[in-house]
């Protein structure tokens, strides 16, 4: 797949509670969460971002809490992919369960600018930047976790697991 | 081949065969749970998974403790799902209200989670379970579903640091001291994926709560989780009476690979105050002391057991809080507060002025039971103090270990317990 979209740029250690404040968190309806996106970053951020922008971050993206109506939040807000150079756990497992692209890539954030267009191929993880005509490749996923990604997520692998245990019995 | 704990736990729960580090797994889960944020998804996700039942109904907890006893309606709405839930799937480890308690306090004191165990839970302080010496993780609720639904998980195999502490302890310095200090000496990311092993002397004779305080906040250096050898003189001490199913204790082998080995002398170590607003800005009590604050807060995953309760009496036994300071104190379970009102702890912090509440997250994460307003300051026993978590995006949380918190409390400023001893 090929993600098109502008950069909107974070620094190093965004947690959870910045992503998604728990103060919202008693309800998990994805349009509702993704209307407080980042709000207590930025409070216009849910305003100003269109549809398939991209995130590019410093370190430890996504670090704190498991909750993961915080990709849930970006991805419904319009986020279509986030390159950091490195993302907490969690966060990181929860992003690829729901199919929200991510990447790794050492210094991104010093080699793009808020608003440069990217190009991502996410099946081979080259990222361009158009506007500085630059590309990176970011390291492959291993083939465990492409197989989750190209099934739809994991949602999906479950349900196809469980009709193989069904079979076997 | 030598192993790590974490090395040997993981070969016992898979059927591959000699992985190694970056390798990816697929691994039997001995215990899963969830709370009442994070199991309405997984409960939506696994219901559309097509599983019919749960992997195993007596493995499986589903603990409202986040938001609950319900703060409102939209709360009270998912800890209905919860309920639901567990009536409709069998699920024996549901804990209703009056016998519910912190999820990462409770598991541990029901005997639910063992030694050896692999434990998936639905929250990032899951790590706490790894001061039995269990591998227990924080996921997301996908995850948690395909837990349920598959019991088992996958994982990366991480590589291990190994934390050794030697030395003495100084007066009121506790485990929650000695995980904010290696917290700062690391880094907010410093362990991120990777395995803390907790190890050394003075971890050999560190009690059962205060090693569940390290392991705790291992994810606030980023770490996949922490994990402490058991042992028969504390673990097993602590499992008699408790443990609900047979267990398997694992040791790490002498000469196992760790990935990198830090050495921690603890003489020099004060009690310490992670400043706002990140968990890796500890520094010592004597440069933090003189702060003003609004408020205490003595509870939460990583402070509220039985021994957390103890300390913070003996500093305000015959003390007043101060009249302008709030000081709420909060027992992780229901057993750790009839124990406490058994042994006059509560009486104390009742006559002393504190407040004492039923066990909840609260206020910890900003949920209700201690919220901060615009340019208040608290000082905490809990465990992250990034900006807003516990209100205001212009409140300001210390974190600190109860003694710290409460002696903080009778003066209205960040002080040593020393000064009011």
């Amino acid at each position: 797949m090929i993600i098109k979209g502008k950069v909107w740029k974070f620094k190093d250690n965004i947690d959870t509670d910045v992503i998604i404040p728990a103060r919202y968190l008693n309800t998990s309806d994805p349009k509702e969460l993704a209307l407080h996106c980042m709000e207590d970053y930025d409070f216009e951020f849910v305003k100003k971002i269109n549809q398939g922008d991209i995130i590019v971050a410093g370190r430890n993206f996504g670090c704190g809490s498991s909750r993961e109506h915080a990709p849930i939040a970006l991805k419904t807000a319009g986020v279509s992919c986030i390159i950091a150079q490195s993302f907490a756990r969690i966060f990181f497992r929860n992003a690829i369960n729901i199919g929200l692209p991510i990447f790794e890539f050492e210094g991104i954030a010093d080699q793009c600018s808020e608003g440069d267009l990217l190009e991502v191929d996410t099946v081979r993880g080259i990222i361009k930047n158009i506007n500085k005509d630059k590309t990176y490749k970011s390291n492959p996923l291993p083939a465990f976790i492409q197989n989750i990604i190209s099934l739809g997520g994991l949602r999906e692998y479950v349900k196809e697991e469980l009709k193989r245990r069904e079979k076997n019995v | 081949m030598a192993k790590t704990i974490v090395e040997k736990i993981l070969s016992s729960h898979t059927d591959t065969n000699n992985f190694k580090t970056g390798d990816i797994i697929k691994a039997r889960v001995d215990f899963t749970f969830a709370n009442d944020i994070t199991a309405p998804i997984a409960i939506k996700y696994f219901k559309e998974s097509g599983a019919r039942q749960v992997f195993d109904k007596k493995r499986v907890g589903l603990i409202p403790d986040h938001f609950a006893p319900n703060k409102d309606i939209k709360s009270a709405e998912q800890c209905k799902l919860l309920k639901e839930f567990a009536q409709e799937y069998e699920i024996e480890n549901y804990f209703e209200i009056g016998k519910m308690g912190i999820e990462h306090a409770l598991l541990p004191e029901k005997g639910l989670v063992l030694p050896g165990d692999v434990v998936v839970g639905a929250d990032s302080h899951t790590d706490t379970s790894g001061a039995l010496g269990a591998f227990a993780i924080g996921v997301g609720s996908t995850d948690l579903a395909a837990v349920m639904a598959l019991g088992e998980v996958w994982l990366k195999i991480p590589p291990t640091i190994k934390f050794i502490y030697s030395g003495k302890l100084n007066k009121w310095v506790s485990g929650k001291d000695l995980i904010l200090y290696t917290i700062s000496k690391i880094g907010v990311d410093g362990a991120n994926y990777k395995i803390m092993e907790f190890s050394g002397e003075v971890i050999k004779r560190l009690s059962m709560d205060n090693r569940f305080t390290m392991c705790n906040m291992a994810i606030e250096a980023g770490a996949k989780t922490g994990i402490i050898e058991p042992d028969e003189k504390i673990t097993l001490e602590y499992l008699k009476g408790r443990a609900k199913r047979p267990f398997q204790i694992y040791n790490s082998d002498p000469d196992a690979h760790y990935e990198k080995i830090i050495e921690i002398d603890v003489n020099k170590i004060e009690p310490q105050v992670a400043f706002p607003h990140l968990p890796e800005n500890a520094k010592p009590i004597s440069e933090a002391k003189g702060i003003k604050i609004d408020q205490s807060i003595i509870g939460s995953c990583t402070n509220g057991r039985i021994e957390d309760l103890r300390i913070a009496a003996e500093i305000l036994k015959g003390q007043q809080v101060h009249p302008e300071v709030r000081l709420i104190i909060i027992p992780a379970t229901q057993d750790i507060y009839l124990q406490a009102i058994r042994e006059g702890l509560v009486d104390v912090f009742i006559t002393a002025g504190a407040a004492v509440s039923t066990p909840t997250c609260g206020p910890c994460l900003g949920g209700y039971m201690g919220i901060l307003a615009k340019g208040e300051r608290a000082i905490s026993t809990t465990n992250r103090n990034f900006v807003g978590r516990m209100g205001h995006l212009e409140s300001e949380i210390y974190l600190a270990s109860p003694a710290v918190a409460a002696a903080s409390a009778i003066l209205g400023r960040i002080v040593s317990p020393e000064e009011v001893k």
